[in-house]
C-alpha cells in the first residue's frame, strides 16, 4: 500500500470505523472540526456488523442509574436521528420504536424478571422508569394474530424500546461523516500512538496520521490500544449467537428482545451470551437452543427456515455498563467502550461528541470513567 | 413453454394451482412445472417481481413454492409424488393462523 497518509494532520483522529466511532465523529464533524477515521480491513472482530440492532431501554443499566438516563436519552434522540440521516443521506435506517416486549416463560423467569426491573426502578430513586408487567391475557392483546406457547406468563414491556436495520445504520453514518467533510481510511490500523510536540502521531503501516485529540472507538482494539496511553480499561469479549429466518408477511409489531422482525420480513432470533475468548465461531448447541426457545414462545416459528447464523463478540466491561473516559497521563486521547453501541448511537452523535470537543461533559459522565474498575480492585 | 424430451417413467397425478397435471416419475416439481406452464412459480417477498426455476440443483433458491402446505420449498430439489399439491409462492409467506 502506498504511504498516502504520511503526516496528515486533522482536528480529531478517530480510531475505529464500527457503531461509536462513525457516531461520534459526525457530531464533530458537525461542529466544523475536521476529523478522520481510521479503520481496518473486513477479516477483523467487528461488532457493527454483527449485532441485531435493537435499540433497548428496559433492563439496561442495572447497578448505574446514570446508564439508565443515558439510554433514555439516546432513544429519545433516535427519531430525530434517524430522520437527519435518511435526509442527508437518502439512506432509511428502518427505525421505529412501538415498544418492545420481553416475553417470560414460566412463573420463575417472571419472578426473577420482576426483581430485576425492580431493582433497576428502585436504584433510581422512585424517578420515573418506563417499564410495566403484562399478564398472559394483556401480552396476547399486544401482539393480534399471534398464538402464545402455553408456557408463556407475561412480558415486560417498555414504551420506550425499538429497533433499527443495524447495517444500514453503519452506511448512512459512514456517509454523513464524509458528506460532513470526514475522511475515511480504511486498512488503517493504528499499531501504536506517540506524543509528537502539540499532537500525537498515529502509527499505520499506511502512513502517520496526526492530530491534538484522538478518540479511541476501537472495540475490541482498546485491549491493546489503551495500556500504553493510560487508558487500562477491561473489557473482554462475550459471544452472542443470532439466527436469521426467511422473510414471511409482517407478524410481529415490535420487537420482542429475543426476536424481532426486519422490515423485510426476516425474523431474527437471539440472543446468547457465552464465555468463549476471542472465538467467534458458530455453535451449533447454542444456535438449536435459541431455535427451541423461539418456538416455546411462539410455536409458528417452528414452521421457518432458517437462512442464516452467525456469532459476534460484545464488548463488555466488567458491570456492563459504558465507559467514557479521557486519559490523564495523555490528556485529549479519549477512550468509549460500551456494549450497546446501537442503542447510543443517537446520543453519541448528538451529545457524546461534545465533551471531546471540550463542551462540558453530560452530566451522566460522571459514573461512566473507568476508575470505577480500579476503585474496585483497591477496595 | 419448455418441453419434456421424452420419458418412458410413469405418469405421476399432481395439481399445481388446483390445476390437475401429469408429471413423470422421478423428476423434480421445478421440471414438472416448467413443461407444465410458463408462468412464474413464484413472487419475490419484498418487491414482488416474478421468478422462476433457474439453476435446477438446489443453490438459487429461485423456484420457493408450496409443496403439500408447505411454504418456501426448494421446487427443484423435491421429487414429484402422486397427489402432490402445488402452490405458487406469491410473495412472502403467511404465519398468521400456522400452529
Ligand atoms: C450478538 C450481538 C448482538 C448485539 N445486539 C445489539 C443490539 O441489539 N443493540 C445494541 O445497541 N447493541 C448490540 N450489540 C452491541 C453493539 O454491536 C456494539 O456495542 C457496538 O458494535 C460496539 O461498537 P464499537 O465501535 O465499540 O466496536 P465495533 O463495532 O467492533 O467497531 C470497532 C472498529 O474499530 C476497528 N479497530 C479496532 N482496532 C483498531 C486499530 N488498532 N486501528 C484501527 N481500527 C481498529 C475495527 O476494525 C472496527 O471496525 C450486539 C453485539 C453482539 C455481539
Ligand atoms: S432452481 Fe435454483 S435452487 Fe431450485
Amino acid at each position: 500500500m502506498p504511504i498516502s497518509t504520511a503526516h496528515k494532520n486533522y482536528d480529531v483522529a478517530v480510531i475505529g470505523g464500527g457503531m461509536i466511532g462513525p457516531a461520534l465523529a459526525i457530531g464533530l464533524a458537525e461542529r466544523g472540526m475536521k476529523v478522520c477515521i481510521l479503520d481496518e480491513g473486513d477479516d477483523v472482530l467487528r461488532v457493527a456488523r454483527g449485532n441485531f440492532g435493537l435499540v433497548w431501554f428496559q433492563g439496561k443499566g442495572f447497578g448505574m442509574p446514570r446508564y439508565v438516563e443515558w439510554s433514555r436519552r439516546s432513544a429519545k434522540l433516535y427519531p430525530s436521528f434517524a430522520a437527519e440521516l435518511k435526509e442527508n443521506t437518502g439512506v432509511d435506517i428502518g427505525h421505529a420504536n412501538p415498544g418492545g416486549l420481553e416475553l417470560l416463560l414460566g412463573d420463575e423467569e417472571l419472578a426473577h424478571r420482576r426483581h430485576f426491573i425492580g431493582q433497576i426502578y428502585q436504584q433510581g430513586g422512585g424517578n420515573e422508569y418506563e417499564v410495566e408487567f403484562l399478564d398472559r391475557k394483556q401480552t396476547e392483546s399486544m401482539l393480534p394474530g399471534i398464538r402464545l406457547g402455553d408456557e408463556v406468563v407475561g412480558a415486560s414491556y417498555s414504551p420506550i424500546d425499538g429497533h433499527v436495520n443495524p447495517l444500514f445504520l453503519l452506511r448512512a453514518m459512514h456517509t454523513r461523516f464524509q458528506q460532513l467533510g470526514g475522511t475515511y481510511l480504511p486498512h488503517h490500523r493504528v499499531s501504536g500512538v506517540v506524543k509528537n510536540g502539540q499532537a500525537y502521531d498515529l502509527q499505520t503501516a499506511a502512513g502517520t496520521v496526526s492530530a491534538p485529540k484522538v478518540v479511541i472507538a476501537a472495540g475490541h482494539g482498546l485491549r491493546e490500544l489503551g495500556p500504553p496511553l493510560g487508558l487500562n480499561i477491561p473489557i473482554r469479549p462475550q459471544r452472542g449467537h443470532i439466527l436469521v429466518t426467511e422473510r414471511t408477511q409482517q407478524i410481529l409489531p415490535m420487537p420482542m428482545s429475543a426476536f424481532r422482525q426486519t422490515r423485510e420480513g426476516s425474523i431474527m432470533l437471539g440472543v446468547s451470551a457465552e464465555e468463549a475468548g476471542y472465538n467467534d465461531m458458530v455453535d451449533t448447541a447454542t444456535i438449536a437452543k435459541i431455535a427451541q426457545r423461539a418456538g416455546r414462545i411462539i410455536p409458528a416459528l417452528r414452521n421457518l427456515n432458517i437462512v442464516r447464523t452467525w456469532a459476534a463478540l460484545r464488548v463488555l466491561t466488567p458491570d456492563k455498563c459504558p465507559v467514557y473516559q479521557e486519559s490523564q497521563s495523555h490528556p485529549g486521547i479519549y477512550a468509549v467502550a460500551s456494549h450497546s453501541g446501537v442503542t447510543l448511537a443517537a446520543v453519541n452523535a448528538k451529545v457524546a461528541s461534545g465533551w471531546i470537543a471540550d463542551d462540558p461533559a453530560p452530566e451522566e459522565f460522571e459514573a461512566f470513567s473507568s476508575e470505577r474498575f480500579n476503585a474496585q480492585k483497591t477496595a | 413453454m419448455l418441453k419434456r424430451r421424452h420419458s418412458d417413467s410413469e405418469v405421476v397425478a399432481i395439481t399445481v394451482d388446483g390445476v390437475a397435471v401429469e408429471a413423470r416419475a422421478g423428476e423434480s416439481v421445478a421440471a414438472a412445472v416448467l413443461v407444465s406452464s410458463s408462468e412464474a412459480t413464484r413472487t419475490t417477498p419484498v418487491s414482488e417481481s416474478p421468478r422462476a426455476p433457474y439453476c435446477m440443483m438446489g443453490v438459487c433458491f429461485e423456484c420457493l413454492m408450496e409443496i403439500d402446505g408447505v411454504a418456501n420449498r426448494q421446487a427443484c430439489m423435491v421429487q414429484v409424488a402422486p397427489g402432490m399439491r402445488i402452490q405458487r409462492q406469491l410473495g412472502a409467506r403467511d404465519l398468521r393462523g400456522a400452529e
